[in-house]
């Protein structure tokens, strides 16, 4: 099998995949086999493109031409491949977790709300099925996003992106589900529309062309203040980015049930939208480029603000989720910093920061899951004490919380490293400060969830229910975690670690992007 | 033999089978009869473009009266391209009015439709083909009447004011291009196109011949429905059947920007249109107020069918900027959305007309929760809209790219146009999904019996629906098309 | 402007005064058959001016006296009105009937409909159905 064949197949199989899921809609049992193993193909054909880019091939195919000269086309190159790596290999999880998440506890009010739209009433398997054909498009969406061959392909897919996930954010059909779509894709839609296709209209009629090139293919063609604006549209024309103030989807998005917002809004949709800033700044403008003209400084700082301004948002967020949310948000703008930074260490740390923060956030959110159909709590308050009832989940959360603060012994460490060295080498000491303050945000606003998990002293709560409170909550009411699921959380959480120990693969793929 | 006939047969064969239809008396038959003409006028169409695309101009004197003495049938690339999509709408739309009529018109009255409608294609297939300018008047009004006929057959009594409006407003706009066309033959002596185009620039400073391009000018943009000469359009739009909805749509205004084209263009030629006559700062203001203001009108509107009727006026907002441009790039945006919006709205008319089969009406809070009832109605409708909006892989996105390009192009404050461009795509999206959030989003609460609409109307939907999706996918061959047609316009009708 | 120019343009002026005569009936009537009549006035002075620009001063009938087969010199140089406006103009004056009976025939079914011609009271049966609505 040539490499370039095993591109289509990267997106010919989760879509393929998708279609067996909706044939065996009413057998759970196959359906969920039929998930496993289309995330596991999925991943092989991945693992199989690593191999070959790893040695210094670049497969490459073209699919179609929509518009004279400019051809949607797949093209794997380090970059996409990192980015293609953490997501099918996540998706392979995310589904051990669905599956444990969707049957663990059918009664509880959470599941059941989840349920009750994939549903429990009379087109239930319909509906399950729907959100499983979705998970699967967006899944095609994404690995068409990762290997993008041009700055066209790369909107389109980031595009369909957008549309497939708007069923998955809407799932529950509520006001308040409506209310967020509109708000999903109104931002999403309007930024890639006004601020990127025009960007990317731009760049075709300055540059002659939208192929991803090393170098770069405005460096020496464009010059002056358009380079700033051009790379200013880029940055918040790419929603998905979360970049202030367009991030307002994100927390949003949380309505979804959690194994969506796990895989696609910790990892797959927002990790999408910050590798096309990667891949902007490295391809279409090239570090060297940006570095000379000095056309991102100010968005550096625009990142720096985003990342101190979301950490301080998380910070008055109560509900777990939206918490993790804003932590998110604030974390993406790791990555486009790295990217504004424009030069080889910042893009290696935010190429890293792709794949350590995917980890690490995946455990959290995991967690959260697990939290909500064990303890039906999704309140930070409410979380006091738990951590004695369960341990592992707990302990995986303390994992996670420290790979996205950036300590040791996990991953996110090395990816904070790099980008703390770009910033020095930038001689950007403010941002030294920046990401130095920001850290220490993220230490006291997640630590703060295990530790009271641990330490904290649990609170009966008679006002609670005075004050009328949703009465699902009978404080001991427990149920012990689907194993699934928890085999879900024991794996990301000791990848966490094995990527402190293990970075290497990672490392070498940014290096074969940036330069030694 | 045949072939060299084609151009001729092109308009007499729906000529002559129009009054055929009503002495069949019979619906279905008249109906099967249609069906065929439109289905060769297609093959026609196609056949003449393909000879257009390989030998170049081809020439039909009628009658053997030689230009230009006599009326000549002259086809290029242009006119070609624009034949192609009037005669692929009518193709897509004939054998779905055969199910869609037999529901909204008077059993006894639809013979009369199918001649009406067969009058309507001959005359916009006229108007497109022709090369002497009277002939284009005559053509124009055989596919007007018949158009005011078609309108006034809808099913709600407001169908026959809507058509009655049109009715004063079309024949005050097609007198003004006989005046027009008269002050040309004075200054003249010749209505034959390519002769005109050789004798004007000789007398191009008369006055005359301004308050002739004038007079043409104001018709012509009545007859496209440009702002603010639009406003018989929307109520025309809502109150006719569903299958006439969706053809005028895709066809009526297509030809009449058109014939815009062709006038200014081929015949005045572009140096007098855009340097002596400032016809593109004339029309900037103008196309972007229409963009603008109709599509901000269309959000507001409950009646689906007329909001959709609204973003078509700000659609024709779109082809006229990119003649605005006065740049090969921006006529190839106006050639392509011609043909684009020519799908995307014959699409969603079509949809909707399966809504009004099922359950009768358009009205916003009729639709909900029909994602359900009706699903291949609904993802039609949800394929067809996201195109109107430009999401890429669609035929809407390809237009939207050449449009902006075209812009970029020109630099400067240009941006500014590209920028609202990309600001109504917006809106587009805002009153396109106002619709798919109500009918995905809510549950069904009507009649338990509403189902899926019949196969009869869905195969033609989903042909156009599916078309929306190839064109945007494959768009080489009918870009090249566009842009030779551009290319042509902007070299002008003698060379 | 000389009087001469005015007098010797009188054909314009006419077909100027009908013009807006039809116009003004179109636009300021409510009853739909005099905006019927309106267009007629307006059309018809289109007419005029097509048939006044073929008439040449002088000019004959377009009809060949002489022998068309021989060599005769008259042929070329005899003046005679241009035929074409007329004829022209009488595809005009069909199109024109045609518009006035579909106009005329839609006043019958929306006297039928509404039971009144006039547009403003047209226009409150409709707000009235419409609120009923």
């Amino acid at each position: 099998m040539t490499a370039s064949t095993l591109l289509l197949l990267s997106l010919a199989v989760p879509a393929a995949g998708a279609a067996v899921i909706l044939l065996l809609r009413y057998n759970p049992n196959a359906r969920e086999a039929a998930s496993l193993v289309t995330a596991g193909a999925l991943f092989t054909i991945v693992l199989r493109i690593y191999l070959a880019v790893s040695v210094g091939d670049r497969p490459a195919l073209v699919l179609a031409e929509p518009i004279p000269g400019i051809p949607i086309a797949l093209e794997a190159e380090p970059l996409g491949v990192l980015f293609a790596l953490v997501a099918s290999f996540l998706w392979i999880v995310t589904t051990m977790y669905s599956i444990g998440y969707m049957r663990g506890h059918p009664l509880r009010p959470e599941i059941r709300d989840v349920m009750a739209t994939l549903g429990i009433d009379r087109d239930r398997e319909k509906r399950q099925a729907r959100f499983y054909l979705f998970f699967a498009f967006a899944i095609a969406a994404v690995m068409g996003v990762a290997f993008a061959g041009n700055l066209f392909t790369l909107f389109v897919f980031y595009e369909v992106l957008t549309l497939t996930t708007f069923p998955l954010v809407t799932h529950s059909r509520s006001e308040a589900a409506r209310k967020a779509g509109r708000v999903y894709l109104g931002v999403l839609f309007t930024t890639s529309v006004v601020f990127q296709l025009l960007a990317i209209v731009w760049t075709y009629a300055i540059a002659g062309t939208l192929d991803f090139q090393d170098g770069g293919i405005l460096s020496g063609r464009a010059a002056g203040a358009v380079v700033p604006v051009l790379l200013g549209l880029f940055v918040f024309g790419i929603g998905k980015a979360a970049v202030m103030p367009f991030h307002r989807w994100l927390p949003a998005a949380m309505v979804a049930p959690t194994p969506v917002s796990a895989l696609l809004h910790a990892v797959a949709v927002v990790k999408a939208g910050v590798f096309a800033v990667l891949k902007v700044t490295v391809y279409i403008f090239g570090i060297d480029f940006i570095a000379a003209t000095g056309a991102s400084v100010w968005l550096m700082w625009v990142a720096a603000a985003t990342i101190i301004l979301a950490s301080l948002v998380a910070f008055t967020k109560n509900n777990l989720k939206v918490r993790l949310a804003y932590s998110t948000v604030s974390q993406l703008s790791y990555v486009v910093l790295g990217a504004m930074l424009a030069n080889q260490l910042g893009v290696v740390g935010g190429g890293m920061h792709i794949a350590m923060h995917a980890f690490g956030k995946i455990t959290l959110f995991f967690c959260a899951g697990v939290i909500i159909i064990s303890t039906n709590r999704t309140e930070v308050s409410q979380l006091k004490g738990l951590g004695r009832v369960m341990p592992i989940t707990f302990g995986a959360f303390f994992i996670g919380a420290l790979s996205i603060v950036g300590l040791p012994p996990t991953g996110g460490a090395w990816s904070k490293w790099f980008l703390g060295m770009g910033s020095l080498e930038a001689g950007q000491i403010g941002l030294v400060a920046v990401l130095m303050l920001s850290s220490l945000l993220s230490l006291v606003y997640l630590m703060e969830i295990p530790l009271q998990g641990f330490f904290g002293r649990p609170r009966r709560a008679p006002d609670r229910d005075a004050a009328g409170e949703d009465d699902h909550d009978h404080g001991g009411d427990f149920h012990t975690p689907p194993r699934w699921s928890m085999a879900a959380i024991i794996t990301t959480a000791v990848a966490c670690v094995i990527l402190f120990l293990y970075p290497e693969p990672f490392y070498r793929l940014m290096t074969m992007v940036a330069g030694p | 033999m045949i072939a060299e006939h084609l151009p001729i047969l092109q308009v007499v064969l729906p000529l002559l089978a129009a009054p055929v239809c009503i002495f069949l008396r019979n619906p279905r038959a008249a109906g099967a009869l249609a069906v065929l003409t439109s289905w060769s006028a297609l093959g026609i169409a196609l056949s003449l473009l393909r000879e257009v695309m390989s030998t170049g101009v081809v020439s039909y004197a009628i009658g053997d009266w030689a230009p230009p003495i006599g009326i000549e049938y002259r086809v290029d690339i242009v006119n070609a391209w624009v034949l192609v999509i009037v005669a692929t709408i009518g193709a897509v739309v004939t054998p779905y009015a055969i199910t869609s009529v037999e529901s909204e018109v008077d059993r006894k009255r639809i013979p009369l439709f199918y001649a009406a409608y067969l009058l309507c294609l001959t005359g916009l297939l006229g108007i497109t083909i022709t090369g002497d300018v009277f002939n284009v008047f005559v053509f124009l009004e055989i596919s007007s009447l018949s158009a005011y006929a078609l309108i006034a057959m809808g099913q709600r009594r407001r169908a026959l004011t809507a058509a009655f409006r049109y009715l004063i407003m079309g024949s005050v706009g097609a007198t003004f291009i006989v005046i027009g066309i008269g002050l040309l033959y004075v200054m003249t002596g010749t209505l034959n196109m390519a002769d005109l185009a050789a004798l004007l620039p000789e007398v191009w400073d008369s006055r005359t011949v301004k308050v002739a391009y004038g007079f043409l000018g104001v018709g012509m943009c009545l007859k496209l429905a440009l702002f603010p000469l639009h406003l018989w359009l929307p109520n025309a739009y809502a109150f006719a059947p569903s299958a006439v909805t969706a053809f005028m749509a895709s066809t009526a205004t297509k030809v009449a920007v058109y014939m815009l084209l062709r006038l200014f263009l081929s015949i005045f030629g572009r140096h007098f249109s855009f340097e002596v006559m400032g016809l593109d700062l004339i029309l900037l203001p103008l196309a972007l107020v229409a963009i603008v203001s109709m599509s901000l009108v269309a959000i507001f509107q409950v009646d689906v069918k007329r909001l959709l009727a609204y973003s078509s006026v700000a659609q024709i907002g779109y082809m006229i900027l990119g003649l605005s441009f006065a740049s090969v790039t921006g006529l190839t945006a106006t050639l392509l959305h011609l043909f684009n919006h020519a799908l995307m709205k014959g699409a969603l008319f079509m949809a909707l007309g399966c809504v009004v089969y099922r359950i009768g009406s358009v009205h916003i809070d009729a639709m909900v929760g029909l994602g359900k009832r009706m699903p291949y109605t609904m993802a039609a409708f949800v394929v067809g809209g996201l195109s109107l909006v430009g999401v890429p892989l669609t035929v809407g996105f390809v237009s939207k790219w050449y449009l902006i390009l075209g812009a970029l192009e020109k630099g400067g404050l240009w941006m500014g146009v590209a920028a609202i461009v990309l600001v109504t795509s917006v809106m587009a999206l805002v009153y396109v999904w106002r619709v798919v959030e109500v009918a995905y989003l809510r549950d069904f609460a009507g009649d338990e019996r509403v189902r899926e609409a019949p196969w009869s109307l869905l195969v033609p939907t989903w042909a156009l629906v599916l078309a929306n999706l190839y064109f945007g996918i494959d768009a080489v061959r009918i870009s090249a098309v566009a842009r030779g047609a551009a290319e042509a316009l902007m070299i002008g009708i003698g060379s | 402007m000389s009087v001469d120019l005015f007098v010797s343009h009188y054909n314009y002026w006419v077909v100027i005064f009908l013009m807006m005569v039809g116009f003004y009936i179109l636009i300021s009537r409510g009853n739909l058959i005099k905006k019927i009549v309106g267009l007629n006035v307006f059309q018809t002075s289109v007419f005029m001016l097509y048939i006044s620009m073929g008439k040449i001063t002088g000019g004959t009938p377009p009809i060949l006296l002489d022998d068309p087969h021989g060599e005769g010199e008259a042929v070329g140089h005899v003046l005679y009105s241009n035929p074409l406006p007329h004829v022209l103009i009488l595809t005009a004056i069909v199109v024109g009937i045609a518009t006035t009976s579909v106009g005329l025939a839609l006043a019958v079914r929306i006297k039928e409909a509404y039971g009144t011609l006039e547009e403003d009271e047209i226009n409150r049966v409709e707000a009235q159905t419409e609120a009923a609505e």
